[in-house]
């Protein structure tokens, strides 16, 4: 054999054994999910620490019976109308404001641009626990309290990282045709619209990826300001599930947890191009 | 006619003619562009900040009985340690899980940029665990990991706060390495391939190509990535809430929940103003740690 040869060999060695490595960190990251999965097919009563590893057997199969339990017993699907009516109303809400008020910030050079830039850059440091409290009732106060206003309180915490990505992506945008669209005499609305809109299409889905991740997954906000006894959004739902009750039913809970992770991985599967530019475009930004 | 002269003094932005008078119209349409984003962030941001700085300085159980007190909640932060347990118990978490976060997400990510067939299937797989929120993260490795140590006759994560430590770090590991992986393998696909090759024609090993070339390289998506997992982990709280819960006596507790208990788990008109005098700090820290961060690295990245 020739050097190209022995070279070439060693590397298909080499990669083989990369792929068996990868192969085995991958069951790590599939197994928790489908012990969760067989622990929800199981009886409660069959349900321990010790056996959580063993496979439903023909005694302790309980077919769906927990996933019924679970959905009726948690109220499951008000909370996931809620949690989609939230994330929805939010993502949008934080996309079409942020996009304009980044467009101003990027295109008008006043004391009010620059401010709102800084301070939308600072509120991304500052950890929620600092403004947990005196947000939970500013919101009470001005009746934001409700699935249906908290978008309002949303944008305002989500305002950061959207005006930030948007700001940074103007700023980077070619003049020349805003400036062609402004002598054919159009309007800054309509500009705004049929113009800028279209061009930074490509970190408006960024942005709605990171901004629908931090929105639906969100506990403790929501928890902070919505009543818990009216509203209960996915992950409310499933704490208040887990810590109100002195013992809890493992076997619904798991169910639970099944239902609530299977959209979201669908999701995933579907639009996955989109959510890695996403997270990439956001910390190229960030 | 408006001259040149006068459009610098009234546009600083647009030196010429047409793109001055785009911004005075912009400028113009303020109240639709703005306000609304504005009006928002007061609410959501800026007055519950301002607010909560003034109430760290009060003892209120509800913010209609508030009595300024000065400094005194400051001084009683220490009243009980649980606080300064909290900080050393987070400082230590935050170093460990950024080291190891960092290291095998970059391992993860120079195994992932060789070419190997079923690549996009792993990275689909590793970035997985991000999609699904801290709370129902918590919840399932708390199942697996208390049957494990059931299974081998340990106590379970809410009786050993040295088990609850491992567990997070697992936990936050498990989750966070496929985001940072993301941002490395899309840091060493834009290295260029010439730079490496040169290397490879001067004789360099890939230990050394890896160390001269790559890392240097990648500098920016190593500042980015320490950046993220360390406030991710300083600040974590769904994951500590739901895999813990700060059991046992809160011994597991990170800073944020140990705020939260502060505020909303004990009785006595005292608490919630120290509660926030303790958020205060806790912001203090973070900002800290973040410019301390953003400068060591920064200093450290090269121009291609």
């Amino acid at each position: 054999m020739n050097r190209a040869q022995v070279l070439s060999r060693r590397k298909a060695v080499i990669n083989t054994i990369v792929t068996v490595v990868l192969g085995i960190i991958s069951v790590f990251y599939i197994y928790p999910i489908f012990m969760i999965l067989m622990n929800s097919l199981k009886q409660e009563s069959a349900i321990s620490t010790n056996t959580a590893f063993e496979l439903p057997s023909a005694a302790t199969f309980a077919g769906l019976s927990n996933y019924v339990y679970g959905v009726t017993q948690m109220d499951f699907l008000s909370s996931f109308l809620y949690s989609l009516l939230i994330t929805i109303s939010s993502v949008v809400l934080i996309i079409l404001c942020c996009s304009m008020a980044a467009w101003y910030i990027s295109r008008v050079n006043s004391p009010l641009s620059k401010g709102m830039y800084y301070l939308c850059v600072f509120s991304m440091v500052v950890p929620f626990q600092m403004v947990m409290f005196t947000l939970a009732k500013t919101a009470d106060t001005l009746k934001l309290n409700n699935p249906f206003n908290i978008c309002i309180i949303y944008l305002g915490f989500g305002a950061g990282l959207a005006v930030f990505m948007f700001t940074g992506f103007m700023k980077s945008m070619p003049i020349e045709i805003e400036e062609a669209a402004m002598i054919d005499g159009c309007s800054p609305l309509k500009m705004f619209f049929s113009v800028v809109m279209p061009i930074t299409k490509p970190t408006t889905i960024s942005t709605a990826i990171l901004e629908t991740m931090w929105v639906w997954n969100d506990y403790l906000l929501p928890t902070l300001v919505l009543d818990i006894k009216k509203y209960r959004t996915i992950p409310m739902d499933i704490q208040y599930f887990r810590g109100s009750y002195g013992s809890v039913q493992m076997a619904p809970m798991m169910a639970c947890i099944m239902i609530t992770i299977v959209p979201v991985i669908i999701m995933y599967l579907t639009c996955q191009k989109y959510i890695i530019e996403g997270v990439v475009a956001g910390a190229v930004k960030g | 006619m408006v001259t040149k002269g006068q459009a610098v003094d009234a546009c600083p932005f647009f030196q010429k003619k047409g793109l001055c008078q785009m911004e005075k119209a912009i400028k113009r349409y303020w109240p639709v562009f703005i306000l609304p984003t504005l009006i928002a962030f007061a609410i959501g941001f800026v007055w519950p900040f301002i607010w909560g700085i003034y109430l760290s300085f009060c003892k209120f159980s509800t913010v209609s009985k508030v009595e300024f007190v000065g400094f005194s909640n400051y001084t009683k932060i220490f009243i009980d340690d649980s606080f300064s347990h909290a900080f050393w118990f987070t400082a230590l978490f935050t170093v460990v899980s950024t080291l190891t976060i960092n290291i095998l997400a970059f391992l993860v990510a120079l195994l992932l940029t060789r070419g190997i067939k079923g690549t996009n299937i792993f990275r689909t797989v590793f970035f997985m665990p991000n999609l699904i929120g801290g709370i129902v993260l918590g919840y399932i490795w708390q199942i697996l990991l208390d049957g494990l140590l059931s299974n081998w006759g340990k106590p379970l994560l809410a009786l050993d706060a040295r088990a609850g430590f491992f567990g997070l770090l697992i936990l936050m590991s498990w989750q966070q390495i496929g985001y940072m992986m993301i941002i490395y393998i899309a840091g060493l696909q834009n290295v260029s391939p010439d730079l490496i090759e040169a290397a490879e024609i001067d004789g360099a090993t890939p230990w050394q190509v890896l160390r001269k070339v790559k890392i240097p390289m990648v500098m920016p998506s190593i500042t980015i990535c320490t950046f993220l997992t360390l406030t991710n982990s300083f600040k974590l709280f769904d994951q500590n809430l739901s895999l813990t819960g700060g059991d046992p006596a809160k011994q597991s507790q990170m800073l944020a929940l140990n705020i939260y208990d502060t505020f909303y788990g004990r009785s006595g008109a005292q608490w919630k103003g120290i509660g926030q005098a303790k958020a205060v700090v806790f912001f203090i820290l973070v900002v800290v740690i973040a410019l301390i961060q953003l400068r060591a690295t920064k200093s450290k990245e090269v121009q291609a």
